[in-house]
């Protein structure tokens, strides 16, 4: 026969393991595969490739505007530091925020992207998921971030977020935001850092 | 409605608006100065062309409600600077204006061109100017007096 106290501690060992085995499931979830990074990496693509993003990751000397991707209108041309040129700056339209009574889009710091993080081809074609991977994680490229840094920016970089807030077009309708809510880009692009930022090979 | 408090070409003035109103209009309408003209109401022409904070901008497009503290400078003030009385005298000198109803919004924006590139290559001109339209095609004497307004600053306004 065995004692009351031995078994009284065998129970307690044995809640103690499945404690701890669940309180570990919970605080230190499983590395995402690199399959799964991959999966979360086109989700990503899928953003950053519609036309609130691409459209300001062109690879001329000019921006894009609309669903579309039609050149920005009155000329307007990149500029030295991407902000336009004197007379025709992309703040003298673009403002702080949204003007949505004259169907102006604005936000903080509206610039182009630098040509070294174009998204498409100098035919406006965009780019396959491989090359804009490749670009996006190429530290040389994009501002020297690394894993942590590209999510910090696609958290917090508020031209990316003003993607979900566009505003209203001239006639008063909304713009298309991204395909998937800014929670879930930031999701996907967790996954995909998670994983060790893989590319797609081709 | 709401009221602004607004600096126009030096001078404080009060509006008092709908915030979604474009400045272009508070201008013509409320203070009267109607010097800047309306285009084309979508940014694409110039012809609204006004300095905020220092920035060329289409004041058709953007409401009172985003201006702020930041000084604005129109066409009837913009001689009180150097350079905008230079270019309005190359203006004259070049005898660039034929209808007139562009001109206002291409010194503007030849005037934020110069306060930044003191000696302004056909390129330079050719891209800070390729958002004022000119229906009378005034481009070539625009581009001359441009120049000869670059000179005359570099001569120190003589």
């Amino acid at each position: 026969m065995r004692t009351p106290q031995f078994v009284l501690s065998l129970l307690f060992v044995v809640a103690g393991a499945l404690w701890l085995r669940s309180s570990a499931g919970a605080e230190i979830p499983a590395t995402p595969t690199t399959a799964q990074g991959l999966a979360a990496w086109e989700q990503v693509y899928s953003v950053l490739t519609s036309p609130r993003c691409i459209n300001c990751h062109t690879a001329t000397n000019y921006p894009q505007q609309g669903d579309d991707r039609h050149r920005h209108v009155a000329n307007v041309v990149r500029g030295p530091e991407g902000k336009g040129v004197p007379g025709l700056n992309c703040a003298g339209c673009h403002q702080e925020t949204n003007a949505d009574s004259t169907g102006v889009p604005g936000g903080h710091n509206w610039h182009l992207a630098p040509l070294s993080m174009r998204w498409q081809d100098i035919n406006d074609r965009a780019l396959s998921s491989s090359a804009v991977c490749r670009a996006v994680t190429d530290r040389s490229k994009n501002n020297n971030l690394d894993g942590p840094g590209l999510l910090k920016h696609h958290e917090e970089e508020p031209l990316v977020k003003w993607a979900w807030n566009p505003g209203h077009r001239p006639d008063g309708s909304m713009r298309t935001p991204p395909p998937m809510t800014h929670e879930e880009f930031v999701a996907a692009t967790r996954r995909w850092v998670d994983a060790g930022t893989p590319c797609p090979t081709r | 409605m709401a009221t602004y408090q607004l600096n126009v070409n030096g001078q404080r003035r009060e509006v008092n608006v709908d915030p979604s109103t474009p400045l272009l209009w508070v201008l013509r309408e409320d203070l009267k100065m109607t010097g800047t003209k309306f285009g084309c109401g979508i940014s694409a022409c110039g012809a609204c062309t006004i300095h905020v904070g220092g920035i060329a901008t289409r004041s058709c497009i953007v409401p009172i409600s985003h201006i702020g503290d930041r000084p604005i400078v129109t066409i009837e003030g913009i001689a009180q600077d150097s350079v905008g009385q230079a270019v309005q005298n190359a203006w004259v000198e070049r005898d660039v204006v034929q209808c007139g109803y562009c001109q206002s919004g291409q010194i503007m924006s030849a005037v934020a061109l110069l306060q930044s590139t003191t000696k302004p290559t056909d390129q330079n001109i050719e891209e800070s100017m390729g958002g004022n339209l000119c229906r009378c095609g005034t481009y070539p004497r625009i581009r001359e007096a441009i120049k000869t307004a670059a000179m005359q600053l570099a001569k120190g306004g003589e």
